[in-house]
Order: C-alpha cells, then structure tokens, then sequence
C-alpha cells in the first residue's frame, strides 16, 4: 500500500514539473484558512510569461489573500504555488527578489524620501550598497515610462495620492526592469488614478506582458479587466467562480455569481468583449 | 560610495574630531592646542618631555582623555541605536528611553546596586564593571523584548500600542525603582541618583575600555543594515517583496540597539534625547537616507554629547552638572518641536 502511494506520489510529482515546465506560476489546490474561517478554498490556476492575469470579485473574495499568498508574505495552509516550477518556498528572499515584484495597495511610508532616492529602492537587491551605472539609467527609464520624471526631486509625502502611486509603480518596475521573464503583481493598481492615467498603468501593464513578463492584476473595473487582461480569474469566497479568456468568462451570469449584481452586456465596435454596465434593478 | 554622502560623513567626522579636541582643552585645567600636541607627542615617544607642565599631561592622560572617549563612545552609541530603532519601528518619534529600554537597564543597575548581589561584590574591576553592565543590558534586553512583543500584531508593530506599553513599562520599571531607592541607604543613594541623572564622571580607562566592545560592535554592524532600513521605512510587505529578511533584520537591529544602550546606562546613567534628536538633526538638516543616518548617527551622537559634557563640567565650575539634565534641557524643546512639525505636516 505504502509503496503505491510513494509511487503515486512520485508521479504526481514529476507530473507537476511537466506541467509546471511552460508556466511561470502554477498554483496547485492552493487553500488558506485562518481559524475556521477559509479565505480560499483548492484554488488551481495556471499563468504562462507573456500574460496579464486579471482577478476579479467582490470585497472579501479572497483577492488580496491570494497575492499575498503569491508574495510568499503569508503561506498556504494547504495546496503549492510554483514559480518556474520549482516551490515558492525553496527560494531565497533575495533570489525571488529579482524576478517578482510587488505594487502592494498601502504605500504609505514613514520617513520622507524624495522619489528618485524612492524608485531607486527598487534597485535595492540588485546592488550592495551604492547602485551601478546600469541601476541609473534604469530609474530614469522607469521614470519615464511612468511620467514621472518631473516630481524626482519631491519628497513623497507631499505627493497627491495618484502620484505616490505612480512614483510606487516606478520603483516596482525598477526592481524587474532587467530581468526579461519576470513576474509582476499588482494590487488595484488603478487605485486613486484619474482615468488618465488609469489607462497609461493598465497599458503600461500591457506592454509588459507583451515583452514576456508574466502579469497578475487585481482589479475592480471589470471592462479594464476585459480590455487589457489575457485572462480573467474570478473569485467568490475564495472559490474560483470562472478563469478563461474575457471572451470566455465576461457573462452576466458569472458577473451575477460574482458580485451579486444585475448588469447588461453591450457589444461594442473594435471590442471583441462587450462591455458591462449596470442594470437598472441592480439589487438582488 | 555616493560623493554627497561620504563629504557629508568626512564633514561630521572632522565635527566630531574638533570637539573631542576642544574639549580635551577646555576645563579647569587649561592646556593649549600646541600643549595638547607636545603631550601626545610625547606620551607616544616622538618628542621629549618640552613645552608643557608634567600636572596638564596628568589631567589630561588621566581624567580629561578617558572622560572625553567615554562620551564620544556613549553619544556615538546612543546616536546611532537612536537611528536604528526609530527606523525599526518605522517612527520618527521612537527613542531608546520612550520604549522603556533605559529605564529597564536603570531597574536592573539600581537592583544591582541596593541588593548588593554577592557576585558583583566579590568580582572588582573590570569584571564587576562588566557584571554591573551585564545587568543593565539584561534590563534593557528584557524591557525591550516585552515592549517589542507587546506592540506586534501578525508580524506588524502597532505604534500606539508600542508607545503605550514603553509608557505602561516606563511606570513599571520607574515605580520599582522608585521602591529601591525608598529601601536604599545613604550611600546607595547617592549611586542610584548617579543613574538616574547621568554623568561621565565615572570616566576612567578602565570603563572606557569596559565599554568599547559594546559600542564598537553596533557601530560597525548597525551601518550594514541601512539599505534594509530604508527599504523598511516603506513598510514590512514592501521590505520582504525586495527580498529583506524583514524578521531577523529587525532582531538584529534590536540586539545591537539594546546592547549599546544597555552598556551606555551601564556606566554614564540614563542620558535622554540623545538617541531622539540626533537622527532628526541629520535628517533635516541632509537626507533620509539610512546609508548617512547611521553612521552619521554615531559620528554626530559622538560629537554632541561631548560637548554636552563639555558645559556640564565648565558651566557650574567647579561642580558640575549631570550631563542627562543638560541633555533633556536642550532635547525637550527640540522633541516639542519635532512633535508641532510632525502634526503640522498635512499630507496633500
């Protein structure tokens, strides 16, 4: 009996390299429980490099619990995530440092920096204790591609909100800016953006899945999510409700199990998505 | 190293040097810049015995160069775990003696001196020094552990609850202090006043070198964890998503500020502010930046508290003044004006 199990488990095992060979990250039965409570619930999805994930739900649908289970902030109580097939666990912080960042949703910091000295932070595992000429030229590129080349020499708390999350975005994207394959989380990203610039960050993080990065979003705008996302994943008491291509998934009766509202699909021209509005009666 | 950084360190450490030599001239005794070189000179077999009296060398070999070491090594030790903890705990305002680490040495050297543990009278010197100072760092160890445990909640430290429990601890270890000295004598008294006003009166090679370990070992670790600091200074989640070991970064941060605060009570008593407004200075007055912070720290908190020390033996002449009064009479209106900055400060 013993043996069969060894031996179920060992192909098991080599069937999740196999599997987890294309992906960049693979979550595997992911489950996470705080007391009774559980925030997910056999969670399994798969990401390959080049895509931007978008996650959808309601507040409270187990959105934020999940990234920062992908941060190895906290971990699974059951259940794996791989990242380039190999455990998230077995890698050293610094190591994972360099091929995933994080745009968490508080960025509030406690002692005033000015933004380059801020975005430049993003270089920080990349260098011992001052940074190369290489680390340079990246924050000024960052800052560019961010717009926010004009605010270097402010000291962030004076920033308006939009501001300080864009310079954050910066110094996100300084972090995995060299590193071609990397993985980038974004919590709400969008956060405190006017529509501007809500549009330049998804863009932004369009183009970055179109150079091979692997991108994973949480959103509450679900036409965002349909515009620019490969995929979308939504998510109802840490259960997965629906993942697939928006085509796929973008339904009124996926959005009904997921928000708990009523809402109407408009076909729009050069969309291939239609896009989603509330309707009339939305209480249900 | 970034150039406006390393001229702003050679800049604080030629302050440092100028006032360990002013202060090595000024006193009851006076000896003059060209006397102070003719000693040294001597003393280190250069020159011969010319151009100054044999009674300036002795004070100065004797008592004035020990006191003044002394101070640079308490302010630099001070300073610099002043620098490390507000950053720990991600708040300008923390300070070794708000979060009750000092009070908790004092506790622990009070004990010690009215119980007259066995131990530490038979063990003279050096090695009763060393016990005396053991006790204190044990206290502040134990105080900070608490306060530290107090205030953390899922890995993140809650400031008020921190600063309530270094206030809660503060009472705590003062009300048994103050039992103590209820239960001392006359003599013990006087010892246990010493702690508590502080003073670099007890300056002697001997302590000097009793205490070098203990503030040399922060002073040069402290400054490896100032690109961690930085990053912590975004937060704990932000620290570890750029791959901080953001737990041990804070024990070590913690051990190293604790030891140097513990062997600082040890032999000079409870100097306050020192740890609180010497990182504030720098940061107004230069950078953020922990990579200057740090080090600066230690160089600034070296330079300050001799001066400080300086007027608490030249003001009242020939008393002097404990060196904590000085210091909390100069730190008070900078901690009041540091507290109206911070409110004013309205986030747009």
């Amino acid at each position: 009996m013993r043996t069969i199990i060894r031996q179920r488990s060992i192909f098991n095992h080599l069937a999740d390299i196999e599997a987890n060979e294309h992906n960049m990250i693979g979550i595997r039965e992911l489950t996470y429980r705080i007391g009774k409570k559980e925030l997910l619930h056999n969670l399994s999805f798969e990401v390959k490099s080049g895509e931007l994930l978008a996650v959808l739900g309601a507040n409270g649908a187990g959105k934020s619990t999940l990234m920062k289970l992908l941060c190895r902030e906290i971990n699974p109580t059951s259940g794996q995530i791989y990242l380039r097939g190999c455990d998230l666990q077995s890698y050293k912080l610094p190591e994972l440092a360099k091929q995933r960042a994080v745009l968490s949703q508080q960025n509030t910091i406690s002692i005033s920096f000015l933004v380059h000295e801020l975005v430049m932070m993003g270089r920080y595992p990349h260098f011992d204790q001052y940074p190369a000429e290489a680390d340079v030229v990246i924050v000024k590129q960052v800052m560019v591609e961010t717009g926010i080349t004009h605010l270097s020499g402010r000291d962030y708390n004076t920033l308006s909100g939009g501001e300080q999350q864009r310079v954050q975005l910066a110094r996100v994207l300084a972090q995995i800016y060299d590193c071609k394959d990397a993985c980038l989380f974004l919590d709400e990203p969008t956060n405190g953006l006017d529509l501007r610039y809500q549009q330049q960050v998804m863009e932004l993080a369009r183009s970055l899945a179109d150079r091979g990065y692997c991108v994973i979003c949480i959103l509450h705008d679900i036409n965002f999510a349909s515009r620019f996302a490969d995929k979308i994943l939504m998510l109802k008491e840490g259960r997965k409700v629906a993942m697939g291509t928006p085509v796929e998934v973008i339904n009124c009766e996926n959005i009904h199990e997921t928000f708990s509202i009523n809402v109407k699909l408009m076909p729009c021209e050069g969309y291939s998505c239609p896009l989603v509005i509330p309707a009339t009666s939305n209480i249900n | 190293m970034n150039k406006k950084t390393g001229l702003t360190l050679l800049f604080l450490l030629l302050l440092m040097v100028a006032v360990m030599v002013l202060s090595s001239c000024i006193g009851a005794v006076k000896i003059s810049l060209a006397e102070l070189l003719a000693i040294l000179s001597n003393q280190s077999g250069l020159t011969d015995h010319t151009g100054f009296k044999s009674q300036q060398a002795a004070v100065l070999l004797n008592i004035r160069l020990p006191r003044v070491m002394l101070g640079m090594l308490i302010g630099a030790g001070l300073g610099i775990s002043g620098a490390g903890i507000q950053g720990l705990f991600r708040n300008p305002l923390a300070e070794p003696g708000l979060i009750g680490i000092s009070s908790g040495a004092t506790l622990f050297a009070v004990l010690m001196i009215v119980m007259e543990i066995i131990i530490f009278k038979k063990l003279t010197g050096i090695l009763g020094f060393y016990a005396l100072s053991l006790a204190a760092f044990v206290g502040a160890c134990l105080t900070t552990v608490i306060v530290y445990r107090l205030s953390m909640r899922n890995g993140k430290t809650i400031i008020t609850t921190l600063l309530l429990s270094g206030i809660a601890i503060n009472a705590l270890a003062g009300a048994f202090t103050g039992l103590l000295t209820y239960l001392a004598n006359d003599e013990q008294l006087r010892t246990i006043t010493f702690w508590s006003l502080g003073s670099l009166g007890g300056a002697s090679w001997e302590t000097v070198m009793g205490i070098l370990p203990f503030i040399l070992i922060p002073v040069l670790g402290l400054p490896f964890l100032s690109k961690s600091l930085n990053a912590l200074a975004l937060g704990d989640a932000q620290a570890l998503h750029m791959g901080v070991d953001v737990v041990m970064v804070k024990r070590i941060i913690m051990v190293l500020a604790t030891i140097a605060v513990g062997a600082s009570v040890a032999v000079a008593g409870v100097i306050g502010f020192i740890g609180l407004i010497i990182p504030h200075i720098l940061r107004m007055t230069f950078s953020a930046d922990h990579r200057l912070v740090i080090p600066g720290s230690a160089l600034l908190g070296a330079a300050l508290l001799s001066l400080a020390d300086l007027l608490a033996r030249t003001i009242v002449v020939p008393a002097e003044l404990p060196i904590g009064i000085l210091t909390a009479l100069i730190g008070t209106p900078v901690f009041l004006y540091i507290i109206i900055t911070e409110r004013n400060k309205t986030k747009i």
